[in-house]
């Protein structure tokens, strides 16, 4: 889509009038709200605030509809009692309150809950063909931690008929999007001499700065409300479900920015990754599998997750097989089966079994559905994983188990701010989704993520859109900030015999793999940061080859920066976390501390720039009218 | 397992370019964009690929193998003999930017052409009903990632750029189609399928269907269907008749004739 503005003699889709190679110039652009992010969290944004009355841009890094949102299977978790009228908001609260073991933002929790059967509602308004139920409403499958049968759904491909839903509303309001752009600073309003030190308190939003992918052309963009919606952080492991542009953008930015993140110790390693071949490991496998029916088994044939019930859960999940299969048709009179359990409850099991040895050939467990559901079912219930494991691994799901293992998937953690307005700590920046914290606490529920990206994403597009019309004037951008961004944005071309990005970037992955995983110790921790010193180290000196026509040296070369910053956050909150709460194991800490459960954990940049700093700080204690809902 | 692959890359821009050599090691299980990253990664830094899930569900890899249209991700390499050359080239529907990354723009324009679903209020209970069976056949439709190979591969604009002003392409002949079949939609876009989109260009070759990734039945379900209901409207004496005297099929009762153009709302 062509930006407003725009010449005709520009470029239809970026906007850009320039070869790459070309000396001159720098696209300006003005804007009341720029969103930074196109997926589901950054339209849903970009359309609330277009709604509200405001100027607004999306801006991201791949083509518009490629975003990871796309990626998503499973549903959106709603409670919309459409099967289930015992279903309510109160339930889904205590649900997701109870899979983040209790460390949730309460009130981000209770909105979501909320919230999200309008915002699905809405989805259906725009366009969105839901699966339905025999009374033809809106359909809710089963999903590990929902009590009842909850998320909305189409098939197994949830998050591209949300995507492009939403996507298709954003063209159809004629919302300007600027695709395949990267933001690659923030920019303050202000002198500068007053942002120094630890006046965060006075810092705003004056704008955003970045470079055309297809030609390295850099771009303003002059806006009061800035959105982050980039999502997560995934790209930092070696085994992941997320795609490249997971590399913790909008955590970095903001804490260039000067805002805090919070939570970042929080990892979610969803349980069933596909393990093979090589070059899909870490490729998702969706828990529908196991909402649908299908169970975990180990080499000798064990359905083990009846072995791993934690006290915390055990009185609401079935303790025999008997039981749980009979849950799937009656829920009033049965407990839900193992395989059922919140994702890190799930995914510590199999990572057990498989260090025990009673792994599959291939490095993983069993996932069976074949044994379960006939074919018919699975093809229609579940057609993109058929799809996947037939294309991609030459396995018939509806006839052989699926050999699977965790996965990186998601980060709790991210910028923290307000539950109400998606307010960070610099007045104007905005944080909804993947890349902003404190909704799910320390571990997230499956569905609960598509559903966080729009109640959230709207009430950020309403909040930025209505700070942006209540300003006077317009925030003024530093010039010597515009030159530092350019300076640093073009550094990699100036180093002479330095290490190809590439591998840094793969042994970053491999580092937080091996040291940051799954189970974690305080000594591995210890050696991940130093490592990550040694990595930032090398990345000061790397070296891209070529020019800034569409070249991914360089872009791998700027976003390895953020990687770098966010990977350090997340080891240095997960070596003083000492303890095991959802997302973050410690096998040297291996239980719950109900001390630790009363806070969070924030990162801020460092005065040199280059690092993190943690404190601690009590977490939001919950009204009492709330707290009834958790008394046994 | 490991085996050295032969690959030949197209690398160059606008201004012209040629098919560089490649030898790159690669293993069991492996994917044609497996081997491209490690091109990248090792011998050339600067190659342009666009990807993203790679898993085959965001369309982003769209490129020419072997000269078929494909996506790099779902592509195995033991579709080919160890001892075969592959070949990738960038989509030669669309202008190039660099090496396999190609402007697209050209969908995005065309999606802007297009009005999107426009439904009726809800139901008094704030809730809205459609049988499975009715949404199935719009859901065919959406499971399209718009990878824009059925574009790439459609003889109309393949070397034919002249008609691409006149012409939406098979992905959008299935968004007609889609909101066309929706049960509440409230939108006739027949005229505007036939006149701006172009349907009448397309002579049903179904050269679409055979390279679409997801398996759609672009032509049979969509654009036939789509034919079938435009010429109804346009030839079909009945429906004039109808027409005339106020009554009209069931299938578009209160729907409304929208025209051609951007549609866009304040």
């Amino acid at each position: 889509m062509a930006p407003t503005g725009s010449t005709t003699s520009r470029h239809p889709m970026t906007g850009n009038e320039m070869r790459g190679d070309s000396a001159a110039g720098m696209e300006r652009h003005a804007y009341d709200v720029v969103v930074v992010g196109a997926g589901g969290a950054g339209l849903r944004a970009a359309i609330a605030a277009h709604d509200a009355g405001a100027r607004t841009a999306v801006v991201c890094k791949s083509l518009l509809g490629k975003a990871h949102t796309v990626m998503a299977e499973g549903g959106i978790a709603a409670a919309m009692g459409n099967r289930w009228p015992e279903d309510n908001w109160e339930v889904h609260f205590r649900d997701t309150m109870r899979g983040g073991k209790m460390l949730n933002n309460w009130r981000m929790a209770q909105l979501h809950a909320q919230e999200a059967p309008e915002r699905v509602m809405e989805l259906e308004d725009w366009g969105a063909l839901f699966d339905r139920t025999e009374d033809g409403l809106i359909s809710q499958r089963d999903f590990g931690g929902h009590k009842y049968a909850r998320l909305a759904h189409v098939g197994d491909r949830t998050g591209l008929e949300m995507i492009r839903t939403l996507q298709q509303r954003v063209v159809q309001l004629g919302i300007d999007v600027f695709m395949e752009c990267t933001v690659t600073d923030l920019l303050l309003a202000g002198d500068r001499a007053d942002l120094a030190g630890d006046r965060a308190e006075s810092r705003s939003i004056a704008g955003a700065f970045g470079y055309w992918r297809e030609t390295g052309r850099f771009i303003l963009f002059e806006a009061p409300s800035v959105i982050l919606a980039t999502g997560g952080i995934g790209k930092s492991f070696k085994v992941t479900s997320n795609s490249w542009e997971y590399t913790g953008d909008g955590h970095a930015l903001a804490l260039r920015a000067g805002a805090s993140l919070i939570n970042m110790e929080f990892v979610q390693f969803h349980p069933t990754g596909m393990v093979w071949p090589p070059s899909v490991k870490g490729l998702l496998v969706t828990e529908s599998v196991r909402g649908d029916g299908g169970i975990l088994k180990n080499s000798e044939g064990r359905r083990f997750m009846f072995d791993y019930i934690p006290d915390f859960f055990r009185a609401e999940t079935a303790d025999t097989e008997e039981e749980a299969d009979r849950w799937y048709d009656d829920k009033k009179n049965n407990r839900r089966p193992p395989e059922l359990l919140p994702r890190d409850e799930v995914a510590r099991a199999i990572n057990s079994e498989i260090k025990a040895g009673r792994g599959s050939p291939h490095g993983g467990i069993y996932l069976d559905i074949a044994s379960r559901r006939d074919p018919e079912f699975i093809r229609k219930r579940l057609p993109s994983m058929y799809h996947q494991f037939k294309e991609l691994a030459d396995v018939d799901i509806t006839a052989e188990p699926m050999e699977i293992g965790p996965t990186c998937h998601y980060v709790m953690g991210g910028v923290e701010v307000d539950p109400d307005t998606e307010l960070s700590g610099v007045t104007g920046l905005y944080a909804v989704g993947e890349c902003s914290g404190g909704m799910h606490g320390s571990n997230r529920l499956g569905g609960n993520s598509l559903s966080d990206l729009l109640v959230f994403g709207r009430r950020a597009g309403e909040a930025a859109a209505s700070y942006a019309a209540g300003q006077g004037s317009r925030p003024v951008v530093d010039e010597a900030d515009v030159k530092a961004a350019e300076r640093s944005a073009l550094a990699p071309f100036d180093v002479e015999g330095g290490e190809n990005p590439y591998t840094i970037q793969q042994d970053l992955q491999q580092t937080m793999n091996d040291l940051v995983g799954i189970i974690r110790t305080a000594s591995e921790l210890e050696e991940s940061l130093t490592a990550i010193e040694g990595l930032k180290k090398r990345a000061r000196s790397m070296v891209v080859e070529g020019h800034r026509q569409y070249n991914p040296g360089w872009h791998l070369a700027l976003d390895l920066r953020n990687m770098l910053l966010v990977s350090e956050a997340i080891a240095r909150a997960a070596l003083a976390r000492e303890e095991s709460r959802g997302g973050h194991t410690r096998d040297d800490y291996p239980k719950p501390d109900p001390d630790w459960g009363t806070k969070n954990l924030v990162v801020r940049l460092d005065d040199t720039g280059s690092g993190v700093t943690l404190t601690e700080q009590p977490l939001p204690v919950m009204p009492d009218e709330l707290k009834s809902y958790f008394e046994e | 397992m490991g085996y050295d692959l032969k690959m030949r890359i197209w690398r160059g821009d606008q201004e012209g370019g040629e098919l560089g050599d490649y030898t790159v090691e690669v293993s069991e299980g492996e994917v044609v964009l497996d081997a491209i990253h490690r091109v990248q990664a090792t011998q050339a830094g600067d190659l342009a690929v666009r990807w993203n899930c790679k898993a085959g569900k965001c369309g982003s890899c769209s490129a020419e193998i072997n000269g078929r249209p494909r996506l790099l991700c779902m592509t195995r390499l033991s579709d080919f003999d160890a001892g075969e050359t592959i070949t990738v080239t960038p989509m030669r529907t669309f202008p190039v930017i660099r090496d396999l990354v190609t402007d697209v723009s050209f969908n995005y324009e065309k999606a802007r052409q297009l009005p999107g679903a426009e439904l009726g209020p809800r139901d008094d209970d704030g809730k809205r009903r459609m049988m499975q069976i009715d949404v199935e056949r719009g859901q065919e439709f959406r499971k399209c990632i718009e990878c824009f190979l059925c574009q790439d591969t459609c003889h109309v604009v393949r070397d034919h750029d002249h008609n691409k002003p006149a012409f939406a392409g098979p992905r959008f002949f299935l968004r007609y189609a889609e909101l066309d079949m929706h049960p509440l939609d409230t939108h006739d876009r027949r005229v505007l399928a036939q006149g701006a989109a172009g349907l009448g260009l397309c002579n049903i070759t179904k050269c679409c269907t055979e390279v679409c990734p997801e398996g759609i039945k672009i032509t049979d379900n969509a654009i036939i269907p789509m034919k079938e209901r435009v010429v109804d409207r346009k030839y079909d004496p009945l429906v004039w008749l109808g027409n005339k005297i106020g009554l009209r099929p069931r299938d578009y009762e209160g729907r409304m004739e929208v025209g051609e153009g951007p549609v866009r709302r304040p």
